[in-house]
């Protein structure tokens, strides 16, 4: 006990200040790095889960098992060996990618699988009867998809979603193991470099705190905007 | 007597081991209302879902006019714009109001401009009533105006045939009468109906024709006057009996605007 209290006593608060302001242009440059692979791979991620939610729900066969297979791979293996697998793996296989294209693949691989779950659920929400409808106007298939049951589906997965994109944030991190230099990578290098633990962890950790909850007022914004009476999420747009 | 515009040719239709329709033959002509009733579970909103082959039958033939719509080489697509159809859930698109809904079809099916196809929206939805509605969604709307919408939906298609499959059921019994009255305003300016419905004062009142569905074959015919006073089958007069009894005799109410049918 003694021990602690004299340790907590040595701390020189105004010295760690300074090197906290010194590494914060540091940790900015892997915060824009944690932000880039983030939207990145949350982008090209939905681009690949709409489809994949598509043919999941509505085919059967070969397709929808090569669909099935790759969704419960990469929900059922770490993200790490998929990072590791694409990174160390590939280039084996004579498929050499940057670190950061390899970041990318893997996690937006691995957030597809996840966003097409979302969105699978909320299209299995959607009551038949309106795409009933829709073809009965004469819609097409894919018309019908894309303007009554897609526009609801979104919605109604609004909310997993947003989840999904501050669980991503940290995800992101991951890439530290094949020595990417973005938010996390940057405070263990100055870990390594410096011998400093506490004051470049606390401050890593204290920026992630405020972009996550940054990200979680954003997107409650934007579900609150795009809320539509009867189609909250919960109640499944099934009552109309 | 005209030609038909719409001819159902005996059709077939079963769910697994379930025979639901057992050789259905219908005729409508152009300005006719046919009503069609009968217990529940025997094949009235297949029946109509076999027309617009949202359920292809299993045999049998459709034709709107001369276009055969069980034929697989028919543009269904093209063949549903001329066919209305009103759904017993109402089927509003959720994340819609009611003009969007409306105006739907018109943008993405008609391809009509959006200014164009607003205009008609407007116009659609004043027809039944629900002007001053137009930019609710469905949830805030009643169960009667939802439908409503929904019909003035399927009207501005403009569609040869509408097909009502039990256009009142989901309703509360206070806002039958707003629904059935457009129906019936409908009806007058001479649409073709092909209506599955319990509404006896509405069948009463407006159709030219009831069939009375049974067990997957109509087990009887006629217009209204002789369906009612004079059934041919006996089953016929034992099913309104409890029509009555189960639902009173609320649909009546739509014969006090009778004086309007002129056609």
């Amino acid at each position: 006990m003694a021990v602690t209290l004299a340790g907590l006593m040595a701390i020189d608060i105004v010295g760690e200040l300074e090197f906290i302001w010194r590494i914060l242009p540091e940790l900015g440059k892997g915060l824009v790095t944690t932000l880039e692979l983030t939207a990145l791979a949350l982008t090209a991620g939905l681009v690949l889960a709409v489809p994949t939610a598509v043919v999941r729900t509505y085919t059967r066969g070969p397709l929808n098992w090569l669909f099935t297979a790759y969704v419960e791979v990469f929900r059922g293996t770490p993200l790490l060996v998929q990072l590791f697998v694409v990174y160390y793996g590939l280039p084996e296989m004579g498929i050499v990618f940057d670190r950061f294209f390899s970041a990318w693949a893997a996690l937006t691989l691995n957030s597809a699988a996840y966003q097409s779950e979302y969105i699978r659920g909320a299209i299995m929400s959607v009551s038949e009867g309106q795409l009933t409808a829709a073809r009965s106007l004469g819609m097409r298939p894919l018309q019908a998809f894309r303007w009554v049951v897609l526009p609801q589906a979104l919605r109604l997965a609004l909310p997993a979603w947003s989840n999904e994109v501050a669980y991503m944030v940290k995800y992101v991190s991951v890439v530290y193991m094949i020595a990417l230099p973005e938010l996390f990578t940057r405070g263990a290098m100055i870990r390594s470099r410096t011998f400093k633990v506490w004051s470049p962890m606390i401050s890593v950790a204290v920026i992630y705190l405020g972009v996550v909850i940054g990200i979680t007022r954003v997107m409650d914004y934007v579900e609150k905007r795009l809320r539509i009476p009867g189609l909250e999420s919960g109640h499944g747009g099934r009552e109309y | 007597m005209t030609e038909p515009i719409l001819r159902v040719e005996n059709i077939h239709k079963a769910y697994g081991p379930t025979e639901v329709l057992r050789g259905v033959s219908v005729d409508v002509r152009p300005g006719e209302v046919v009503v069609i009733i009968g217990p529940s579970g025997t094949g009235k909103s297949t029946l109509l879902r076999c027309v617009n082959q949202l359920t292809p039958p299993d045999q049998g033939r459709v034709w709107l006019k001369d276009v055969e719509l069980t034929d697989k080489r028919t543009d269904i697509n093209k063949a549903r714009e001329r066919i209305g159809m009103v759904f017993q859930d109402f089927n509003l698109f959720t994340h819609l109001t009611a003009l969007q809904n409306v105006m739907l079809g018109l943008t993405k099916v008609k391809r009509m401009k959006p200014t164009a196809a607003r205009a008609k929206a407007v116009m659609e939805l004043e027809k039944v009533g629900l002007a001053d509605k137009a930019d609710l969604y469905p949830a805030e709307l009643s169960g009667g105006q939802k439908q409503r919408a929904a019909i003035a939906r399927s009207l501005a298609m403009d569609p040869e045939v509408m097909l009502f499959d039990e256009p009142t059921s989901a309703l509360d019994p206070e806002l039958i009468g707003e629904v059935l009255e457009v129906m019936q305003d409908l009806a007058a300016e001479g649409m073709t109906m092909l209506v599955v419905s319990h509404e006896m004062g509405f069948a009463r009142e407006v159709a030219d024709r009831i069939i009375f569905l049974e067990n997957g074959v109509i087990a009887d015919e006629g217009p209204p006057e002789q369906f009612f006073t004079n059934p041919k089958n006996p089953r016929t007069r034992e099913f309104l009996w409890k029509l009555t009894e189960l639902y009173g005799n609320h649909g009546e109410k739509g014969s006090r605007r009778s004086g309007r049918r002129g056609r």
